[in-house]
């Protein structure tokens, strides 16, 4: 029970036909979630986290949108599955939330009628029922005083309510996979914790797994078992949390690292940068798609090296030149401060 | 909600204050022209010594300013409230008809005009901009473009008058023009109308096609109508639940103004061109013969009729979006 495979990602390549030209907005990105995990996939914007996300649920459908690779929920590839049979996963199978809150409920409908959609969508229940679902859920979720907040309109909650009534809309069909697309990054940090910790409990409350999208590895650091670095749409390192945290092998996650504010350290130190800017996903570089911001590059990075497991830890992958004992040498510079390496 | 409307309608009652005001500043005050020019003027082609003494008395010109505003206000609701004296009649001295009767008259054809294009507009406006939105850049996506373009830059006048020589007069298809009353006679009163229907609507059918065209295709990029398909509906259920429901909103401001504007008698051209004896009609009548009674009446009629209409419009925009409504 606790190692059944829901969901697992195999070679996933997303392009976009544009007027500039095909945007490689996804390229080559594998991996597998099971019941009760928390998956984190971290990066910057632009670095293809949301639009795997969005793919495992059809949401990037489009004439001009170019597949290839798998993703196999429980042995069915949905990227095969026609447009209506997919409706019938999304929602009841795989939930999503979403970044903005604010925007993401439609303003005209009544909250606890847009959970009682989703909840006719997929079932046959008549409309009693599920508002006393929608009510039990907006319970379930923290809401305080269910019973008459069900018949709110979204702009009388405020940001952190309308993301609980959104994990509660996600949930209500009760799905398996939880897409959390960076959940708590339009919310104050006060209420980022709670949104995490209530996604945690949630998972076990509804024995489901968790992807969860951000930018932000302080997020993810509480309550993912594994963690997926992704840098211009494909993975960069990929590893348990713990090795990923204490024993980081690529340079950019040793920048993602380096730029969390920490409290040990003093106020005046200035907050560790990755220098230039992620590059444009219709050109891309030559070689590892990192090279132009790397202080480490070197001549054989002009080849791309391949995700593999470089280090002792097995399933810890990477996708850096540099042998392990030079990472290990040069990367505290630029984690600064941080922890020394376990291994 | 009850404030909120009380608000709202007293703000309105504020407005017509203000529009008739303004009315008898343009018609009344500024006119000039010797001691004796508004009288004049309000007397038309045929005025006598005599008459211009009778209108300034009536009209109270030799008085204060405000007397004389309430005058005006006097002849304007008279014979719409119970007012037995007929010096306080608005009264056309060119045709010597009562201009409120003649408004009053000239209403059912307004209204059977007014209605029916406006089913008509906005039936096929609202169509037109779903296909339009829903194959966006597809060749009927730009087939619409092109007419709605043809239809918004046609005018009335010459639209009206090329169907009205061809199926109505060149082919006897269609009743050349006139109107018949409804209760007289219902088959008649459609067949009448259908022309001037037609030529009415096109003109608005091309706007609100574009209009709404625009407005789905910005509301089908916003995160709610995103989240409406990750919950499962289908792309029919996110189409006018999520994404139609929103972006109607804004149509219906524009639908309440533009019906009123044409209720208010601001279809002059097509009552003019097809012989609709309406409101527009009249008014038309009466700047051919610089005939002013008429022209203060329907102005006047005009405004309280877009005044009420914008009243009904915030009130059903509370209703559709409860955003606005006061909590």
């Amino acid at each position: 029970m606790a190692d059944e495979r829901l969901l697992e990602v195999r070679g996933l390549k997303v392009q976009f036909a544009t007027e500039d030209g095909v945007v490689h907005a996804v390229d080559g990105v594998d991996f597998a979630l099971d019941r009760g995990k928390v998956l984190g996939i971290v990066g910057e914007s632009g670095s293809g986290k949301s639009v795997t996300a969005m793919t495992i649920l059809g949401l990037t459908r489009d004439v001009n949108t170019r597949f290839e690779g798998e993703v196999i929920y429980k042995d069915r590839n949905l990227l095969d599955l026609p447009e209506n049979e997919m409706q019938q996963y999304r929602g009841a199978e795989i939930g999503m939330i979403f970044q903005d809150p604010m925007t993401s409920l439609n303003p005209v409908y009544r909250v606890g009628d847009q959970i009682v959609e989703a909840i006719q969508a997929h079932e046959p229940v008549d409309k009693r029922k599920a508002r006393r679902r929608a009510v039990e859920l907006l319970r379930q979720v923290g809401i305080p005083n269910p019973e008459s907040r069900v018949d709110d309109y979204p702009h009388q909650f405020s940001g952190g309510m309308r993301q609980r009534a959104m994990i509660a809309m996600a949930l209500s069909c009760n799905p398996d996979v939880l897409i959390a697309d960076e959940p708590t990054t339009a919310l104050d940090v006060t209420i980022q914790a709670q949104i995490i910790e209530l996604i945690d409990q949630l998972k076990d409350d509804f024995n489901s797994a968790v992807i969860l999208i951000t930018h932000d590895l302080g997020v993810v650091a509480e309550i993912a078992d594994d963690l997926l670095v992704m840098y211009a749409g494909r993975v960069v390192e990929h590893g348990g949390k713990r090795p990923l945290f204490y024993d980081p092998q690529h340079p950019y996650t040793w920048g993602l690292l380096g730029s969390i504010p920490r409290l040990d350290r003093p106020r005046s130190e200035r907050l560790h940068t990755i220098e230039g800017s992620p590059p444009s996903l219709i050109r891309l570089p030559q070689g590892c798609k990192f090279r132009p911001r790397c202080p480490h590059a070197f001549e054989k990075c002009l080849e791309e090296p391949p995700l593999e497991n470089r280090v002792e830890t097995p399933g810890h992958l990477d996708r850096c030149w540099l042998t392990v004992e030079a990472k290990r040498a040069v990367r505290d510079e630029t984690i600064e401060g941080g922890e020394p390496a376990a291994a | 909600m009850a404030a909120f409307f009380m608000r709202r309608f007293l703000g309105a009652i504020l407005v017509l204050i203000a529009v008739s005001f303004i009315t008898f500043v343009i018609f009344i005050v500024v006119p000039g022209g010797g001691p004796h020019g508004t009288a004049e003027r309000i007397a038309g082609k045929n005025a006598t010594p005599q008459l211009v003494i009778d209108i300034e008395h009536k009209w109270a010109f030799d008085r204060p300013f405000y007397v004389q505003y309430w005058k005006m206000m006097e002849k304007a609701w008279h014979g719409l409230v119970g007012d037995s004296n007929p010096d306080n009649k608005l009264l056309s001295y060119t045709t010597q008809q009562d201009v409120v009767q003649q408004i009053k008259q000239g209403i059912p054809a307004t209204f059977s005009l007014t209605i029916g294009a406006s089913v008509i507009w906005l039936f096929f406006g609202i169509l037109v901009g779903v296909i339009a939105a829903v194959t966006a850049g597809r060749l009927s996506d730009r087939a619409i473009t092109i007419l709605a373009l043809v239809g918004i830059s046609m005018p009335v006048f010459w639209l009206g008058i090329v169907t009205r020589y061809f199926l109505a007069e060149k082919n006897t298809w269609f009743p050349d023009g006139e109107y018949v009353g409804l209760t007289a006679n219902p088959v008649q009163w459609a067949y009448h109308l259908i022309l001037p229907w037609t030529v009415l609507a096109v003109l608005y059918i091309g706007f609100y096609g574009r209009v709404l065209r625009n407005n789905i295709l910005d509301t089908i990029n916003e995160d709610f109508v995103r989240t409406a398909r990750a919950k499962g509906l289908s792309r029919r259920e996110v189409l006018t639940k999520h994404v139609l429901r929103n972006s109607l909103i804004p149509v219906v401001t524009l639908f309440g103004l533009d019906f009123a504007g044409v209720l208010g008698g601001g279809a002059i051209l097509t009552e003019k061109v097809f012989d609709l004896h309406g409101v527009g009609w009249y008014a038309a009548d009466a700047l051919d013969k610089f005939d002013l009674p008429p022209i203060m009446g329907v102005t006047l009629y005009g405004a309280g009729f877009i005044v009420l209409l914008s009243v009904l419009v915030d009130l059903f925009y509370a209703y559709l979006d409860p955003r606005i409504r006061p909590t």
